[in-house]
């Protein structure tokens, strides 16, 4: 009895969060920022820091240099480097950049991290999936904004 | 050392512009191998290619030591599968009982073959190995090789040595046209989760750094290229396989008329470029 109210009281905690989430479809953008939070909970920017260097996760490195990162070896040259970016770039901005970096540079390289529509011959396994879960935007947008 | 070795070996032909910021031997347009085999590695880009001003050899964006291994046929480790291609292509096998050999005398009659392919013919492009498979099965009776595996690449290598020097000078026109139209859509179509096409890290950032690697323009003058990262020589397609998979989009099969379309295309761009095969890369 006692069990199942803990797995109920559970299944409501897991629900309610997915609600609160934002389907990569719904985001939206004005001038290609992104106001709201994807999943209202704060960003946690040592996750972010994480997620940013992961080579299966964000993998930012492969294209960013970031002088916070300077014990990683091996930062790429493709993007601008994103020393200072929390001082260039508003919250909403950065989410914006982040999400879909498409609404903000026409024709960029680099990835959008929170898409699942209009891409072509996905790998089967990433089929449907965005590259980065809501939260982990919320915590790489709030690891930039550190980037001071 | 290595430096110097490399400094004696290779003619010094330096270019002009220094547009990107390249390492020393980056400004070398012309290398020798063994002292004596010519091999352009810049030139200026065919007048189809409307994204490059200068076309560049992938020896050009790799490290010394890599770039060291390619200038002697005794340091290339791609020769150990030459060696084994030469064992190959002298091997009875099939129903007609017949080597390569037997009807192939003499291999420098393949001078020129690798720097023509891919080719159209009767509404199909043909690569080195439809070739070899040609052969094998209607000629000797025997089994067809798999598209990249050792065999394959090994007596891809033996035969595409023959023409290492000549510029590479793939036909566009004529029949080859709609297949050459096709190819250079695939080469700008974004694909995979990451929505990359070819173009965006070949075409538009060569030169520059993607994590550890530095980008080339993805030229395939060098193929069968012996890769340090899997020691063993990789096929043309093999590559295309690998770059797909890194965007996290699903390849088109080996010997599909997309890889063949995308092969006839991208061999043109490096209309101009030597044939280096068996080039050494990372
Ligand atoms: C494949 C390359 C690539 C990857 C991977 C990539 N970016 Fe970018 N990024 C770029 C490029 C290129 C630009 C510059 C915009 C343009 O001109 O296209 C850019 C721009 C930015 C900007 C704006 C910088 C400025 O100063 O204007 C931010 C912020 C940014 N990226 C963050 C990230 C983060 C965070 C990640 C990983 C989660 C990431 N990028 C992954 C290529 C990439
Ligand atoms: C995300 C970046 C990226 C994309 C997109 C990409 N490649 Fe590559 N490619 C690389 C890297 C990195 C290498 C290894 C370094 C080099 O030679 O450029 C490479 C190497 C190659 C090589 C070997 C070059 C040599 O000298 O041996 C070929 C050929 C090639 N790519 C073709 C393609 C084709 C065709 C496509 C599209 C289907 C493609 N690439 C898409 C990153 C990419």
């Amino acid at each position: 009895m006692k069990n199942t109210a803990i797995t109920l009281a559970a299944f409501l905690l897991a629900t309610g969060a997915a609600y609160a989430q934002t389907m990569p479809s719904d985001v939206v953008f004005e001038d290609g920022a992104v106001a709201q939070s994807l999943t209202g909970v704060a960003g946690d920017p040592a996750n972010g820091r994480a997620v940013f260097k992961n080579r299966k996760k964000g993998n930012c490195l492969a294209c960013h240099a970031n002088a916070d990162l300077a014990s990683e070896q091996f930062h790429g040259e493709i993007g601008p480097p994103l020393d200072g970016v929390g001082d260039r770039y508003t919250e909403a901005e950065l989410r914006g950049i982040i999400v879909n970096a498409k609404m903000v540079f026409e024709d960029t390289i680099m990835p959008a991290f929170y898409r699942v529509d209009g891409l072509n011959r996905v790998l089967e396994k990433f089929q449907g999936k965005t590259i980065l879960t809501a939260q982990e935007v919320e915590d790489v947008v709030a690891y930039l904004m550190t980037l001071k | 050392m290595i430096r110097k070795a490399l400094h004696a070996a290779v003619s010094l032909v330096l270019s002009g512009a220094l547009a990107l910021p390249l390492t020393a031997e980056e400004h070398i347009s012309e290398i020798l191998i063994n002292e004596e085999i010519p091999i352009t590695l810049r030139t200026e880009a065919p007048p189809f290619v409307e994204g490059l001003d200068e076309i560049m050899s992938g020896w050009l964006f790799r490290s010394e030591e890599t770039q060291t291994l390619q200038l002697d046929d005794f340091d290339n480790p791609a020769f150990v599968f030459v060696d084994q291609g030469m064992d190959l292509f002298n091997k009875v096998e099939g129903t007609a009982g017949k080597s390569c050999a037997a009807c192939h005398q003499d291999l420098s009659e393949f001078a020129g073959l690798r720097a023509s392919l891919p080719r159209v013919e009767d509404g199909q492009v043909v690569t080195m190995e439809d070739l070899i498979n040609e052969c094998r099965v209607e000629r000797m009776g025997a089994e067809p090789w798999k598209w990249s595996g050792t065999q394959m690449t090994s007596v891809n290598a033996l035969i595409s040595l023959q023409s290492r020097g000549m510029p590479v000078n793939v036909k566009i026109d004529g029949e080859a046209r709609p297949f050459w139209e096709k190819g250079k859509e695939l080469y700008y179509t974004r694909v995979g989760q990451l929505d990359l096409a070819c173009a965006n890290c070949h075409e538009n950032n060569f030169g520059n750094m993607i994590r550890a690697d530095r980008l080339s323009q993805g030229m395939i003058n060098g193929f069968p290229t012996y890769r340090l990262k899997n020691a063993k020589l990789n096929s043309v397609q093999g590559r295309f396989k690998g770059c797909m998979k890194n965007i996290r989009a699903t390849p088109y099969k080996e010997g599909s008329e997309e890889f063949k379309a995308l092969e006839l295309y991208l061999a043109s761009r490096g209309n101009g470029l030597s044939v280096e095969a068996p080039s050494v890369r990372n």
